[in-house]
């Protein structure tokens, strides 16, 4: 929706003109508030949280904040749930909701190390795996798209489910086992960088882009908007509802691909433990990011935002030798004050119905 | 009339919102027992007017006495306490609760928390006893009740508090015209009792049949009030709510034959809905279908669509058959779909109106699935200008428009695809009066153009007066078919409660 903004100031002046030939209009939109309620007002709104937390960051750890090191492990951290975060959003903004991302990565990390470390596949090249983890992907979200728009089962519990069985199964594969990769090509290359950027940050940059111009340039985003907004409105106006869905699950699934083979370059590890809680993370940073949970309204600016939010307040935490409990109570406090303030925001907008 | 105190008088409300002034001085006077008209266009006030009623809206200034006391209506609760109780339009019933529960919901009778359930039960069989609908029964689940029985839950529910007014929204908006009569009949029976109610409507002739006095609202102004509802003339009614003289103008027909056949259905049937349907459209011919609700009108429409899945026939457009229960290749073959419900299955509310104008035709403005918004754009101007959306500018949400504006950006999307046939079902329901004849010289338009047009409508005379030919439907069969000027609305009624064709 960011595409739209810089019009739509100007049709509030004209719509209030107009309001006594044909009925109800948008309140203009005036002030601060006003402004905050705009799609990039709301982007606007999540960079001060970020610059206010980054001065926090500052004033209490000084430069073992503000080092390039901890710049790129802030990066480093954002983006493998920054990238399943991408993916979320797309979901979320179809209408879905996705709770076996995290099960999907474990997953995926585990079936491709098993390839990398069993003898047999020892001369297979590394991209093999790449490639495993991102079928593996897929697949995982095709099954969950198709019990969800052929199947009809809600999407809450089709995830539930693959959460489940997902988690499950790497574990059985793993044999709970931690499996650790030395496959040298892989290593080297994931954890290499360019212009001292590291690859994983170069990584969820082109997803996040690449999301972003899927999202607001093509028609695959306007559907996914339409979708979300209104299916039956959408199915009515001729679009493959159903087949859409699950390309969106799909999309999702690709996400947990790349994000497990980012994890697995970056721990040096497979496990059916990895990628825990990345559901609740990844929902939290789509929505402080300012896209509607019940779908229609969707910014992947935001979501990297919000990814990047809380990615640093950990951080913050971190340094400050603060309990990972404390950053847990901080975060749920951070998501309540953003949906408080997008609620109020939303209300002021549409206060005559 | 004697000199009574007024049971409601509402003096010089003014409620604003940011940017809209959306009351601005409205005075009405209810007396008890009397149904009261509330008339006005969409956007004149009225919903902001029963929200202050309700108590769910304060108002700026203005004062409201109730019994001739001063009163503020600081919340629905204290509506509901002075008894006032409000049936919105979108019913607000839980679907997954009795009807007993239901009717009680928010003052279940209860024993220290506990609920006691027979006489809650028998409390709630008498509500509807009182009602005249004894045959609902009290355990069923509302959701599972047609839209005319939920109404009359939630009257119950109004009656359950000490009711002295009620405040009906467009009540008959989902009802049949056998519902609507019930309806009037269950209206008048609360009055008898004493009970006000403040019945709003777009339907004059409803208002004329069940209203007393009539109060007209524009721009959120009291422009007329204590008029007689059935002695005021449509006329002067129209140019109150409106501010113009308009009155019902359809288009006239065009002298030409129409061209050839467009849009062809052979037999098609859905089970338990209609059966054995069969008709043809040709290019720029108008056939309208006549039925009460209920009667398979709206099925046959979307199964020609696509949106349901025939179990016998064919629909052939330009001679060529369609896959069965596909929407997308019903529109790829040029036909396009206004549906009942504009709000819920026609729009994607919180777009933009040139967003709901390209959905269909996404393809035209893409190269390799990306999107060339700049054509978009100025491609959805042109043809809200060509119709004349009001207000102008694509970028604003369609929820922002008047049902008459949103309709035309329905049609518009069509036109984008320069469909060759176009259904429309119940294409003025919601629409202003004064929109209408504005609509109906729309379709006539398109159909000039050569598009095969199917109206579907409630209104008997709306369906005579713009179709050419008119095609009955009683109970999922078709019982007459003719030329529109060969038949009047009273042949058309006869024919849609009895079915027999003379």
């Amino acid at each position: 929706m960011t595409q739209d903004q810089s019009t739509t100031v100007d049709d509030g002046a004209t719509a209030s003109a107009q309001e006594s030939l044909a009925g109800t209009g948008t309140p203009a939109r005036e002030g601060l508030l006003g402004i905050l309620g705009s799609s990039v007002g709301r982007s606007l709104g999540l960079v001060v949280a970020l610059v206010v937390l980054c001065g926090v960051g500052f004033a209490t750890a000084g430069q073992q904040f503000a080092s390039v090191d901890n710049v790129l492990t802030i990066l480093r951290l954002a983006a493998v749930i920054g990238v399943v975060s991408v993916g979320m959003t797309f979901v979320i903004t179809g209408g879905g909701i996705d709770l076996s991302v995290g099960a999907i990565v474990a997953l995926a990390s585990v079936w491709s190390t098993t390839l990398a470390t069993q003898t047999l596949a020892r001369d297979v090249h590394w991209t093999v795996m790449v490639l495993c983890a991102l079928l593996v992907g897929v697949g995982c979200g095709l099954v969950n798209g198709l019990l969800i728009s052929y199947g009809k089962v809600v999407p809450f519990i089709a995830t539930l489910a693959m959460l489940a069985a997902a988690r499950g199964l790497a574990e059985i594969i793993a044999q709970r086992r931690t499996q650790i990769v030395d496959v040298p090509g892989f290593t080297d290359f994931f954890r290499g960088s360019v212009l001292g950027v590291p690859l994983l940050v170069i990584i969820f940059a082109v997803v996040a882009l690449l999301g972003w111009v899927l999202l607001n340039r093509t028609t695959f985003g306007r559907r996914t908007f339409a979708v979300g907004g209104n299916p039956e409105a959408a199915r009515l106006a001729g679009i493959d509802v159903r087949r859409h869905t699950v390309l969106l699950y799909a999309l999702l699934g690709l996400c947990c691909g790349i994000a497990a083979v980012m994890l697995v370059a970056r721990t040096t590890t497979g496990s059916s433990t990895h990628g825990t809680l990345y559901e609740l993370d990844a929902i939290a940073a789509v929505v402080i990011g300012g896209t509607l949970l019940t779908g229609g309204r969707g910014t992947i600016v935001g979501t990297v935002l919000g990814v990047l939010i809380f990615t640093t307040l950990s951080n913050v935490f971190t340094q400050n030798n603060l309990s990972s409990s404390a950053q847990s109570v901080a975060k749920g406090l951070i998501i309540v004050v953003a949906v408080l303030l997008q609620q109020r925001l939303a209300t002021r907008s549409d206060t005559r119905t | 009339m004697s000199v009574e105190t007024p049971l409601l008088r509402m003096r010089g409300i003014v409620k604003t919102f940011p940017g809209v002034r959306a009351l601005d001085g409205v005075d009405l006077v209810v007396r008890p027992g009397e149904v009261h008209c509330l008339l006005g266009q969409n956007g004149a006030g009225k919903s902001t007017l029963i929200k202050v009623l309700a108590g769910a809206h304060r108002p700026d200034a203005g004062t409201v006495e109730w019994h001739g006391e001063p009163v503020t209506l600081a919340s629905p609760q204290a509506a509901i306490d002075r008894g006032i109780s409000t049936i919105y339009q979108e019913l607000d019933l839980v679907p997954g609760l009795s009807v007993a529960e239901n009717i009680f919901l928010g003052h279940e009778r209860s024993t220290a928390g506990l609920l006691r359930r027979a006489e809650t039960r028998q409390a709630a069989r008498e509500l509807l006893a009182r009602l005249g609908h004894r045959e609902i029964r009290v355990d069923r689940e509302v959701g599972t009740l047609p839209a005319a029985g939920q109404q009359i839950v939630s009257m119950a529910r109004a009656l359950s508090h000490d009711t002295r007014l009620i405040v009906m929204d467009e009540p008959s908006a989902a009802l049949d015209q056998q519902e609507v009569q019930s309806l009037f009949g269950v209206i008048r029976e609360l009055t008898r009792a004493g009970v006000a109610v403040v019945y709003i409507s777009h339907r004059l002739e409803e208002i004329r049949q069940v209203g007393d006095r009539v109060t007209v609202l524009k721009d959120g102004r009291t422009v007329a009030t204590d008029l007689p509802a059935k002695a005021t003339a449509t006329a002067d009614l129209i140019r109150l709510m409106t501010g113009r003289d308009i009155e019902y103008v359809f288009p006239a027909r065009p002298t030409a034959p129409p061209g050839d056949v467009v849009l062809k259905v052979d037999g098609l049937s859905l089970p338990r809905r209609f059966a054995d349907v069969s008709f043809e459209v040709r290019a720029g011919e108008i056939v309208g279908l006549a039925g009460l609700v209920g009667a398979g009108r709206s099925d046959i429409l979307e199964t020609v669509y696509g949106a349901r899945r025939a179990s016998h026939g064919r629909v052939e457009v330009d001679g060529r058959r369609l896959r069965a229960g596909s929407v997308p290749a019903a529109v790829r073959a040029g036909i396009g779909l206004a549906p009942e419900e504009r709000k819920s299955q026609g729009l994607i509310l919180d777009q933009s109106v040139y967003r709901n104008i390209t959905v269909s035709s996404l393809d035209r403005f893409s190269r390799g699935g990306f999107l060339d918004q700049g054509a978009e754009r100025e491609r959805a101007e042109e043809l809200s200008r060509s119709l004349d959306v009001r207000p102008a500018g694509v970028e604003r949400a369609v929820r922002t428009l008047s049902g008459g504006n949103q309709q035309k950006v329905v049609l518009a999307r069509w036109l984008l695809r320069d469909c060759r046939v176009l259904l429309l079902d119940e294409p003025t329901r919601g629409v202003d009066v004064g929109a209408r004849s504005e609509l109906y010289a729309l379709v006539r338009s398109l159909a000039d153009r050569g598009v095969a047009v199917v109206v579907v409508s409630s209104e008997v005379e709306e369906v005579l007066g713009l179709a050419d030919r008119v095609l009955v439907v009683r109970e999922g069969v078709v019982v007459h078919e003719g030329p529109a000027t060969g038949i009047d609305e009273h042949r058309v009624l006869d024919l849609v409660m009895e079915g027999s064709v003379a």
